[in-house]
């Protein structure tokens, strides 16, 4: 039995039984079994990931059933397994095992645990499904089975209004490019007759220059079908425009949002445009959209994260700021550079996820960081774990000698962009170092916020609502042992350190952010490591020559920017505290707008939502109780009312109403009979 | 010399009394008794007339029948309507409205 079946079977059969056995198994059964089944399945990745990586693995594919035979129109279930799925593979099993585990801290008072952690595995089942995805059809089922576990485990509190509403949000967004990626299947088995991905990328180079007929215009073949395919992946990977979901999603339990909306499923989109990368290779305009989209995504989401207070939701607009990056390097043409900077987002945003879901725990539910300040000390495992994502995220080395997860592999796409000498990869190149720049400041900022200064506890309502709770001896969280005066801030409260199930996976993210750069960058972006891809993406020599041969200060620049950004966050959050409110106020207009995220919620509220909802009243008053209901139902009810009227008339009871009726029927009949 | 067609047009006459006696009456559940007897004396009229006309007897036969039929009637719609008032204190014709099916 190949592994990759249990690797992607097991979660699903924990998921089952979890799920339907739910109350029935209890809270440690439930999470025992979905828990092990993820450390199983990771324990047999590695060894997958490092095959590949010491070059002795062949791809190969492990065929599981038949599925559809119609016509021309034939593709089984088959899970693919090469080097780019390995690295998924791997990326997925460890961050969901740990999250997994992370779960038994953070969610150990919810009622529920069972079916969260069924949604979990089913989760993992489904993103596994699409990273073995060998041809189209079953990326397509993977892609929709991540999305509804996503839609779950954003309600999982579906009794708080806001959580209901952002898994909608999140639900019809992803549908928007959903209906895209699917127009790309349809169009691509149009053209290829086949939705098998390696036939398609075999065929893709030779279908380029060739136009076809859609929506009344000629279009060039591979450009509409990548630009289709990629607005699947912008739905999914939350870039510009259709990204306004992500923040949202936050409202989900915290271990979801590392799990899901940080490592693995957000990523499914860079995945995509990866493994379909020869066939983007075929169309420059397609490349250049993705870059330009990826581009514009990246200087956004850092904007916006500059100004955030909510500290997930900081970490939600730096993901969806990374996972431009992904984007621009697939773009240029690089996509080993994306997928290496997809692997090491993975980990260092799984683990500031998963810090900050201990800080928040420790702070009693707290997320607003104007409330945090001076953590240090109190929770110092999770302020070391969380210092190494952010020296991670922000790109901290030195050229040649070491370098913290990030800095290997952000740097590569900036040079990749730099080195690509096209107008796009320049437009990359230069909003990516901006937004370096604030990727820097807002990373800092979060931890100057949470972890420094003096607390600034007592104002929250959540920390408020701890301490007085605990003065009634019913506190979880705090012990606080004498209630009367407070002057430092901390109204009387003591965070403490999270549980052994929570820190635990702390640490090993920790080290996959110190070390997955150093280790593994030889394999993914050196030159002549053609053989580790083995073809699973298109792998382009000359760029990654070109990436390595880019000027000294192109090299230099991602660190001058972060040691810029980590300066200005010192002086602005430790060295002068009240700078950042005079400095918004000096630049008002344009504070606003960044924080309230370029008024994008605004605007499709105004341009999709509103017209949404007036044209479903007017389809409801209008056509539903106007016509169907006036004509339909109503209408037959008025009309048998009205017909018993009259026969109600008919019926008097009166004598010699009927001797007459009688009579006049006799006549009748007599007449009739005397006609005839 | 008095012909079948008098015979036949008092016969009518008294038949359409009968029927408007029936119809017109707002009074009384007696009157519609006496309109039927009316009527059905119309009709043993005719078949009287018809008898001697034709010279059969059968016709004369028929109208013994049906004047014992009619003094069934009369003895049954008395007894009827005497139950009836007992029961509702009235026999006024626009009171008796609940033959409603």
């Amino acid at each position: 039995m190949d592994p990759i079946l249990l690797i992607v079977f097991l979660p699903l059969l924990a998921s089952v039984i979890a799920g339907l056995g739910n109350r029935a198994l209890g809270n440690t059964v439930a999470k025992s079994l979905t828990t092990g089944a993820l450390f199983i399945a990771c324990g047999l990745s590695w060894p997958i990931f490092l095959g590949f990586f010491g070059g002795h693995a062949e791809a190969h594919v492990v065929p599981v059933l038949q599925w559809v035979q119609s016509g021309s129109l034939s593709f089984d279930w088959a899970l693919r397994v090469d080097t780019l799925t390995a690295i998924m593979l791997v990326v997925i099993t460890t961050v969901s095992a740990l999250v997994h585990l992370y779960s038994w801290g953070y969610m150990s008072e919810d009622p529920d645990q069972p079916r969260f952690f069924a949604y979990l595995s089913l989760f993992t089942f489904a993103m596994l499904m699409l990273v073995t995805a060998d041809n189209l059809v079953q990326m397509f089922f993977g892609w929709e089975g991540v999305g509804l576990a996503s839609y779950l485990l954003i309600g999982f509190w579906f009794r708080k209004p806001s959580a209901s509403a952002a898994a909608i949000k999140a639900f019809v967004v992803n549908r928007v490019g959903d209906l895209g990626f699917m127009l790309g299947i349809f169009g691509t088995f149009l053209v290829f007759n086949t939705v098998s991905i390696p036939e398609i990328l075999v065929r893709a180079p030779g279908m380029a220059g060739s136009t076809i007929h859609f929506l009344g215009m000629q279009w060039d073949t591979m450009t509409i079908l990548c630009v289709l395919l990629f607005i699947g992946a912008m739905g999914k990977s939350a870039q510009l425009g259709l990204h306004t979901w992500l923040p949202d999603a936050m409202e989900g339990p915290t271990p979801v949002s590392a799990l899901i909306h940080a490592a693995t499923m957000v990523t499914a989109g860079v995945f995509m445009v990866c493994r379909l990368s020869p066939m983007f290779a075929a169309s420059e305009t397609a490349m250049n959209v993705v870059t330009y989209v990826g581009a514009a995504t990246l200087f956004f989401a850092a904007t916006v994260g500059t100004t955030q207070w909510d500290i997930k939701r900081v970490i939600a607009y730096s993901t969806c700021s990374q996972l431009g990056y992904m984007f621009v390097a697939a773009g240029v043409g690089a996509p080993g550079a994306a997928m290496f900077h997809l692997f090491t987002h993975a980990f260092f945003k799984a683990l500031l996820f998963l810090g900050a879901g201990s800080v928040i725990h420790a702070m009693h539910h707290e997320q607003d960081m104007r409330y945090y300040g001076g953590l240090r000390k109190k929770i110092p495992l999770t302020y070391w774990a969380m210092m190494m994502g952010t020296l991670a995220i922000t790109g901290v080395g030195v050229v040649g000698v070491f370098g913290f997860a990030g800095f290997y592999s952000k740097d590569s796409i900036l040079e990749a962009a730099y080195g690509s000498a096209t107008v796009s990869g320049s437009v990359g190149f230069w909003l990516g170092i901006t937004a370096a720049l604030l990727t820097s400041f807002y990373s800092w900022r979060l931890m100057f916020l949470t972890f420094f200064g003096k607390p600034r506890w007592d104002q929250s309502e959540h920390i408020q609502h701890a301490v007085h709770d605990d003065h009634h001896g019913h506190g979880d969280h705090a012990h606080g042992h004498d209630h009367a005066k407070h002057d430092d801030g901390t109204a009387g409260y003591h965070p403490h350190e999270s549980p052994l199930p929570m820190l635990v996976p702390l640490i090993v993210l920790s080290l996959g952010a110190v070390f997955a750069g150093y280790l593994f960058h030889h394999s993914f972006i050196s030159e002549g490591t053609g053989h580790f891809w083995q073809g699973s993406i298109a792998f382009s020599e000359h760029l990654i020559h070109e990436l390595h041969s880019v000027p000294t200060w192109v090299k230099w620049a991602p660190f001058a920017v972060m040691i810029t950004g980590l300066a200005v966050a010192w002086y602005a959050y430790i060295a002068n505290p009240g700078f950042p409110a005079k400095f918004a106020a000096a630049i008002r207009p344009l504070h606003l707008f960044f924080f309230n995220k370029w008024y994008f919620d605004e605007l499709y509220n105004l341009v999709f939502v509103r017209p949404s909802f007036w044209l479903g009243r007017q389809f409801w008053k209008l056509g539903d109780i106007g016509f169907i209901d006036r004509f339909g139902p109503n209408g037959s009810a008025w009309l048998v009312l009205q017909g018993t009227k009259a026969a109600q008339r008919v019926q008097s009871g009166y004598l010699y109403s009927y001797a007459l009726v009688m009579l006049l029927g006799l006549t009748a009949a007599i007449t009739w009979a005397m006609v005839n | 010399m008095i012909g079948i067609e008098h015979y036949v047009a008092v016969s009518s006459i008294l038949f359409v009394l009968g029927v408007l006696g029936i119809f017109l009456n707002r009074k009384n559940v007696i009157v519609i008794l006496m309109a039927i007897e009316l009527i059905l004396l119309a009709v043993n009229l005719n078949l009287v007339a018809f008898s001697s006309f034709l010279h059969d007897l059968t016709g004369q036969i028929f109208a013994m029948f049906v004047l014992t039929v009619a003094a069934g009637e009369a003895a049954i719609g008395l007894a009827i309507l005497v139950i009836y008032f007992r029961d509702r204190g009235t026999i006024a014709v626009d009171d008796v409205n609940r033959m409603k099916g």
